[in-house]
């Protein structure tokens, strides 16, 4: 069997009950840093704290070499422990798909997401969100113009817009994040939006302002994520940005 | 001394006066006389004793040159000579005639305005030849003809003064029909008469030489000739009508000054607004404008180290002088100027516009490389290199702490001579040398035991195949890694003419005007959608992409390439570059989330859906082929086309001249390593031989798999064929 386990936001203990027993039961456990990062944790306390072995796996065992994971749970219980809940990232239901097709059973044990840690630390209202995009370092000077036009789209349906950021080669900041959109479309930065720092953790830093203003907001230590606001706000969404975001008195020309 | 210190004053005066200035070159076929002949010039200029001359064969200063008794090395060299009462400043370049080194013959003609053709009078007009003035027309660097050995048509074949006239006829019609094809816009300007002088006859060993103009103050014409060489007379001969007299006037007469060539060659090899200050400087040749020089040639000197040596085509380069090397972005420092006599340099307190000048401190630049003072200054036109490397060594330390010190060494060699491509395989440490042929990488190897010290040991020259295919694959999908994107892919042969296309016209996809390129290519043999479609020209491959209004392509375009290239580098059966292979995408579906479609998914996916789609498009090697070209005695026939023979050698053509045979051949560079020992034995020595790429053919279906599988084993490759299924997840 392979299970796929939700790691959650933050460290190891982030885990459900649930996943814990499971990940111990198994035959092999693997865990994955790839499509996200457990910033309060490594592969040592998870290790530790589950009380035996666990491998860490690359990007290629998940994706072209990924029949041989598949090749080990045909027989034997294998879990890959993946930061936030699995299936979010794309990767995780190629191998799914792959496993169900070998007939391997597959069973996911789900977690809290930056999806809707956003949701309770903005207080912004989760059915109003359209599509989310990632904001992904200019490769070899080709830059991406899927975030603006996501933004752009989701705007015209009155959406907010949840924007991931490139992990790779390192963590990509809200500031380097905003330049990166005004590069592709500069009027991006009269936009207003909702920065959110090392959600999960002790101290998560979230701040509302226009991009232009944010982008100089120094957010700390990563993962960060971006929201660009709607055309309009919900009151109540004003009043807790407001509340939780330190949001400036001007958004309320937002509120409809 | 007192007469060299002498001459370089007059050259320190001349080189301010550019009307008389020229710069020339001389060009031949192997062992058709130039070094011989420019030997003789020096020392009828009175650069070298008369006495030496000719056998002491002064521009081959270097060792392995004189040992070898042939050229390597374009040497530079500058001379005096009087003509009607005035003096002019003549700067030489010798250049190799073999034709593993023509790669030095292409960068010589970028630095000359004017070049002697000088052909054996019996041999008349052999390949190589056509080769080197082929690369001077290309350039529009202007041809006289010197046609030497005359005296062997009298001595050696026996002609009569009529079949003699009738030989000599025949070699000028021969030149002028090749200066008709490459350049018909100057035909009228350029072709060669003998009345008018462009043309001259003699013997650059024996130091005579007469022409049209010449006889008319001497009095000595052909009939004249004709009794000194049945006498045996070539002494007299050559005090009446004197070879560098002769030959130097010719030049003054009939090769541009700088002044008269930069009116029009600036076109030719500068790409830039020629309307621009620093265009009409070039134009002008004007000393006072923007430094503008092209680098030809990179030299070592025991003393200064590097000495970039180029054609200055305006401006005035002095020491302290700082200069851009605009196509590698840096800004070095001049320490020194100068200018050659023979393998000397001598410094000199600045250069002006118009000549070819040596300079020192210039540690960035490579052959090819183009310095100014400006430093947005548009580069030079490539310098294009007719042939490409055929030939691979590996080579290693002898002693492993010399490693580092044979790095260095390579690298220097390959910024010396950009027909030498030097590879470091990462995963065996092992290095690779690759050149236009066995001796070409003789001669570096020996480079580097003789001037570097470094003892090193090479493998037997292994010979670079092409991959290619033979008819057109299925539809192949390329998925990447993670599954969420697909590539589909088509391969098929590429015709011929676009790679010429691409090849004779250096055609720069981002900047070419897009209707006219796509009808050069419709011509050239792409379907119309192809043609239209055509993102990439790769090393003799193309990519077309002709998919329909496919999401995000464009942001994706770039990996694609990247990945097409890195398939078109190392092909798949046995990692040897590919050749003559075009790739269409037909389709791809792409994930809108650029993350998921990054370098790590893309290139993987269309590298291997080109290799599964070559794999099924009835792929093959091809190798490499050489035209060889051997005089014997009659009676040794029978021992060369054996030797031909037993090297899957064909024989295919043969030409009868008094008792001696020329016998022209086709056979794969493979089987004709050792070649040069293996003819002398066969025919004691008494063949002339010389050779000409001949470009890439099929391998023979029966040796297709064992020459994979070298290949595969020498790189330590799994020993079975790939099936297409190995490249696609």
């Amino acid at each position: 069997m392979l299970l796929l386990i939700g790691m959650g936001l933050w460290d190891e203990r982030d885990i459900s009950c649930k996943g814990l027993e499971l990940a111990r039961k198994s035959d092999v456990v693997f865990v994955e840093f790839y499509t996200s990062k457990l910033m309060g944790s490594n592969l040592e306390r998870i290790s530790e704290f589950l009380g035996r072995e666990v491998v860490e796996i690359e990007r290629s065992d998940l994706e072209e070499n990924c029949s041989k994971i598949i090749e080990i749970a045909k027989e034997r219980d294998v879990a890959i422990l993946v930061p936030g809940d699995p299936m979010i990232a794309t990767t995780h239901s190629s191998l799914v798909l792959e496993a169900k097709r070998k007939g391997v059973e597959v069973r996911i044990v789900h977690s809290a997401s930056i999806i809707n840690a956003v949701c309770g630390l903005t207080g912004l209202h989760n059915y109003r969100f359209g599509k989310s995009a990632t904001v992904s370092y200019p490769y070899g000077g080709t830059l991406s113009k899927t975030p603006v036009e996501v933004i752009r789209m989701n705007r015209s349906i009155d959406a907010h817009t949840l924007l991931f950021l490139d992990l790779h080669p390192k963590p990509m900041s809200i500031g380097e994040a905003i330049g990166i959109l005004e590069k592709a479309d500069e009027s991006v930065s009269e936009l207003f939006g909702v920065g959110i720092a090392r959600a999960g953790s002790e101290d998560p830093f979230v701040r509302c302002d226009r991009l232009k203003v944010l982008k100089n907001v120094d957010f700390g230590e990563p993962l960060h994520v971006l929201v660009v606001l709607a055309k309009t706000l919900h009151f109540m969404e004003y009043e807790c940005l407001r509340e939780f975001a330190s949001a400036p008195k001007e958004l309320e020309e937002l509120v409809a | 001394m007192v007469r060299a210190k002498k001459m370089i004053d007059k050259i320190k005066e001349l080189m301010w006066k550019p009307e008389q200035i020229r710069n020339m070159g001389i060009v031949a076929h192997i062992d058709h006389g130039k070094t011989t002949l420019s030997d003789n010039l020096l020392a009828g200029a009175g650069m070298i004793s008369e006495e030496l001359a000719g056998q002491q064969l002064y521009l081959d200063f270097d060792e392995q040159e004189k040992e070898r008794g042939i050229t390597i090395n374009a040497a530079n060299v500058s001379m005096v000579h009087e003509y009607k009462g005035k003096e002019y400043l003549i700067n030489l370049i010798d250049t190799p005639g073999h034709v593993d080194f023509g790669g030095d013959v292409t960068r010589a003609m970028r630095a000359v305005d004017g070049v002697i053709v000088v052909v054996d009078a019996v041999e008349g007009v052999m390949p190589q030849t056509e080769t080197v003035l082929r690369q001077a027309l290309r350039e529009n660097v202007k041809p006289v003809l010197f046609i030497n050995k005359v005296d062997r048509l009298i001595r050696e074949l026996e002609l009569t003064p009529d079949q003699m006239q009738e030989k000599l006829m025949n070699v000028i019609l021969e030149v002028n029909k090749l200066i008709k094809a490459m350049k018909p816009e100057k035909y009228k300007e350029w072709m060669l008469r003998v009345e008018d002088g462009s043309v001259a006859f003699g013997s650059a060993l024996y130091k005579w030489a007469v022409s049209v103009p010449a006889m008319k103050e001497t009095g000595v014409g052909f009939k004249e000739v004709y009794k000194y060489l049945k006498e045996d007379n070539w002494k007299e001969l050559a005090k009446k009508s004197p070879l560098h007299k002769v030959v130097l006037d010719m030049v003054i007469r009939h090769l541009p000054s700088p002044i008269e060539a930069q009116k029009e060659r600036i076109k030719t090899i500068w790409k830039g607004d020629i309307n621009s200050p620093e265009g009409q400087a070039m134009v002008r040749c004007d000393p006072k404008g923007p430094v503008a020089l092209m680098i030809t040639k990179i030299i070592v000197d025991p003393h200064a180290g590097e000495v970039a040596v180029g054609r200055l085509f305006s401006g005035t380069i002095k020491p302290g002088m700082e200069l851009y090397i605009v196509d590698r972005k840096r800004k070095n420092r001049v320490q020194t100027v100068g200018l050659f006599m023979g393998p000397k340099r001598v410094e000199v307190p600045e250069i002006p516009a118009g000549n070819i000048v040596a300079v020192v401190g210039l540690k960035d630049a490579v052959a090819g490389s183009t310095c100014s003072t400006l430093e947005n200054f548009e580069p030079f036109e490539e310098i294009k290199h007719i042939s490409e490397p055929v030939v691979t060594m590996a080579i290693e330390a002898k002693n492993p702490r010399d490693l580092p010190k044979l790095i260095e060494a390579l690298r220097q060699l390959a910024k010396e001579d950009p027909t030498l491509h030097v590879t470091l395989n990462e995963e065996t440490g092992e290095h690779l040398i690759s050149g236009m042929g066995e001796l070409h990488l003789e001669v570096k190897v020996e480079k580097l035991r003789r001037e570097k010290g470094i003892e090193v040991i090479t493998s037997p020259p292994i010979v670079v195949f092409r991959e290619t295919v033979t008819t057109t694959s299925p539809v192949v999908e390329g998925k990447s890694p993670n599954r969420h994107n697909k590539f589909y892919i088509v391969v098929e042969p590429l015709p011929e003419g676009v790679i010429k296309l691409f090849k004779e016209e250096n055609i720069d996809l981002k900047k070419a005007d897009k209707k006219e390129l796509r009808k050069k290519l419709v011509e050239a043999g792409l379907s119309g959608e192809e043609a239209s479609g055509i993102v990439d020209y790769y090393e003799g491959n193309v990519l077309c992409d002709v998919t329909k209004g496919v999401q995000y392509l464009n942001e994706t375009m770039d990996l694609i390439i990247q990945g097409f290239r890195e398939a078109m580098s190392a092909g798949p059966l046995a990692r040897e570059p590919c050749m003559g292979v075009k790739v269409k995408l037909v389709d791809c579906k792409l994930h809108e989330d650029a993350v998921h479609r990054g370098p790590a998914q893309v290139i993987p996916a269309v590298r291997g859906a080109i290799y599964a789609a070559m794999l099924q498009a009835n792929p093959t090697l091809l190798e490499p082929y050489q035209k060889v070209f051997i005089t014997v005695p009659q009676d040794m026939l029978g021992n060369v086309t054996r030797e031909i023979q037993g090297r899957r050698g064909q024989i295919l053509e043969m030409r009868t001249e008094g008792d001696l045979v020329t016998i022209i051949a086709k056979a794969p560079v493979k089987e004709m390593f050792g070649f040069a020992g293996a003819i002398r034995s066969a025919t004691a020595g008494k063949a002339m031989w010389s050779v000409e790429h001949a470009g890439f053919e099929p391998v023979p279906q029966a040796l297709l798999e064992n020459f994979i599988m070298e290949v595969r084993k020498r790189k330590g490759l799994k020993l079975e064929l790939p099936k297409p299924e190995d490249f696609l997840p």
